[in-house]
């Protein structure tokens, strides 16, 4: 049984659907991408995993738990689902230290220097322990998603969501992250990541998932789906990637 | 291939310089300004030797006066540098050198606006010392009476740190009450909606009603209903009541403006990561906004300072009520004057710092572009 499994999920703004029935299984370990155009729901999609959006319609499981729907407890579940976005969102008024150590010490009440400690081994893993104390407009875009996705991973989340985490950075730091997320899935973290860089999803992923309007169209294997896309709407979504020089 | 179409010709409007024009009415009208400056001056600063009283005010309004009358002829200055870039230009202009003839009549315009530009202030002075010593000095008398002020100067201080007291009280509770009021407001879901309505009542009935009748309405009325408690609070806890409750209001609003100017994606980082919602405020949402509305929130709390001035009218002693006093002793307002240099004292440097922290907020807003 998958680890992390999304049952026929709906989820509408007002009347304009985004989600229509997306069904899509993480095994333990996986790792699986979401690639597509934008506006496809691909963000919506794993903004509704962590609860930060409610669906309308079908479920979501964690480890066979529903966690979906009115009266799951929000707060416990994002304990185990974390979460990195596009546009960091580190809090501006905390030092790196601070904003890693804030909901350890305040959702799961480890003290203070054990946190600050756990803080300190998560930063040198990404090479930001000397940036502990600055703030984060002290950093460059790349070193503020590395420490948004410390920030995530201080919770010791048993799934980790990355929502398009180079979208905002310039080229050049693009690698630095990416380089921690293909560090994190070799460790066995099981990770759902809608993402456009295509050449690491068909290097990392065990399953990539092409999502188009709400609806998963097609996954499998990386080397299936770029190799041998079957939909005619994949395929004409990959040439453009080509003819981009994305892939 | 070449281009057959012959060039259009340019019109012969086009070829011809540009006029290299004149300051000089420019600076003949800071001629006028300047003497007529030096004209007033020089009489204000007259009236001021003969016509004022004796003493410390002779000798310092005389001074100042006189160093106004400098200032005025030291206009000249620019007037005559002025007239010179103007000869050049025209001796530029006759052999024949625009550039240069352009440029030394922009640099006489410019002496000629610096020079108007310094007869103004000079001028307003002038008149504002005539005024005073019009009707043989009695506008001086009645706000400026130097010995009447320095014999009130001492109670009046004294008065005046109650208003003091009154202030820093009120922006104490003030601070806590509004982020009371503010979170209320923006209290969520269905179950908190009785609760913004209160909050939103409240905030429109105290932003409605003039400060000065809360004070009344508070000093008066709760003593008259013998109301236990708040009865017997006395005179400066009624004012302390007033104020919170008049500026909680206003600065409710400041708080609000500033917890919703905070982006979603916060609340998002915050809830994602397990924080509850009231720990997703207090860590993360007010904690910003608190720094963002630093600014407004010190502007209003320079009004509530001034309005601790209103507390005159529940008896309260402060420095109004003690400045009245003599001045009703003494048929002289100076005593009054005093209370405003006081306001003005304790006001300036907050204005200016409240200046500093928006110069500072609009330089990072340009530095992150």
């Amino acid at each position: 049984m998958a680890f992390l499994e999304l049952n026929d999920v709906e989820k509408s703004y007002a009347t304009n659907p985004v989600l229509r029935g997306i069904t899509l299984h993480v095994a333990k370990h996986q790792v699986v991408c979401l690639i597509g155009a934008s506006g496809c729901g691909k963000s919506t999609l794993l903004r509704c995993v962590n609860a930060l959006e409610d669906i309308q319609g079908g479920d979501i499981r964690l480890d066979g738990d529903v966690v979906s729907g009115e009266g799951i407890d929000v707060n416990s579940l994002r304990r185990k689902v974390g979460i990195v976005f596009q546009s960091f969102n580190l809090f501006p008024h905390m030092t790196v230290l601070q904003n890693v150590t804030l909901s350890p010490i305040r959702v799961l009440g480890v003290p203070r220097a054990d946190a600050e400690k756990q803080a300190i081994a998560l930063l040198t893993r990404v090479g930001l322990a000397e940036k502990a104390d600055a703030y984060p407009d002290q950093l460059s875009g790349g070193q503020q998603q590395r420490v948004a996705i410390v920030r995530a991973l201080a919770m010791n989340p048993e799934v980790l969501l990355l929502d398009e985490i180079t979208s905002a950075l310039d080229p050049e730091l693009v690698a630095e992250v990416l380089n921690i997320v293909r560090d994190l899935a070799a460790d066995g973290l099981t990770i759902l990541m809608a993402t456009h860089e295509m050449s690491f999803a068909r290097e990392v992923a065990d399953t990539v998932a092409y999502i188009h309007e709400g609806t998963v169209l097609e996954q499998g294997p990386p080397a299936d789906i770029f190799g041998a896309p079957q939909h005619e709407r994949t395929q004409a979504f990959l040439k453009k990637i080509i003819e981009a020089g994305r892939l | 291939m070449t281009l057959k179409t012959p060039p259009v010709a340019r019109p012969l409007g086009v070829a011809q310089p540009s006029p290299v024009g004149t300051a000089r009415t420019l600076l003949l009208a800071g001629v006028l300004l300047c003497l007529l400056t030096v004209g007033m001056t020089g009489f204000a600063a007259y009236l001021t030797i003969t016509v004022a009283e004796t003493g410390v005010w002779k000798t310092a309004l005389g001074a100042a006066t006189l160093v106004v009358v400098v200032l005025a002829l030291l206009t000249a200055r620019p007037l005559i540098s002025g007239f010179r870039q103007q000869v050049a230009s025209t001796t530029a202009a006759e052999a024949g050198d625009l550039v240069s003839a352009r440029k030394f009549r922009a640099r006489a315009a410019q002496s000629g606006w610096t020079a108007l530009g310094s007869c103004l202030p000079l001028m307003f002075i002038a008149t504002f010392t005539m005024f005073l010593l019009a009707n043989d000095h009695a506008v001086q008398t009645t706000f400026f009476d130097a010995q009447f002020m320095a014999q009130s100067v001492g109670d009046v201080t004294v008065a005046f740190g109650e208003n003091i007291k009154i202030a820093l009280l009120a922006e104490a509770f003030v601070l806590v009450w509004a982020l009371v009021i503010a979170l209320a407001r923006l209290a969520p879901s269905k179950a908190g909606r009785p609760l913004r309505w209160l909050a939103t009542a409240y905030v429109d009935v105290f932003r409605a009603i003039p400060s000065i009748i809360v004070i009344y309405l508070v000093g008066f009325g709760l003593p008259l209903a013998g109301v236990p408690i708040l009865s017997e609070m006395g005179p400066m806890w009624s004012a302390v009541l007033a104020l919170t409750l008049t500026y909680g209001a206003y600065v409710a609003e400041v708080y609000r403006a500033g917890i919703e100017g905070i982006h979603w994606s916060q609340v998002s980082a915050a809830r994602s990561l397990g924080l509850s919602y009231g720990k997703t405020m207090r860590h993360v949402i007010v904690p910003q906004a608190v720094r963002k509305v630093t600014p407004p929130l010190l502007n209003d709390f320079i009004g509530l300072q001034k309005d601790t001035a209103l507390v005159t009218i529940i008896g309260t002693v402060d420095a109004f009520t003690q400045a009245k006093m003599y001045s009703s002793n003494y048929f002289n307002l100076s005593s009054v004057t005093v209370v405003a240099i006081l306001f003005i004292i304790i006001t300036i440097p907050q204005t200016r710092f409240v200046d500093r922290l928006l110069e500072r907020d609009a330089r990072r807003q340009l530095s992150k572009g």
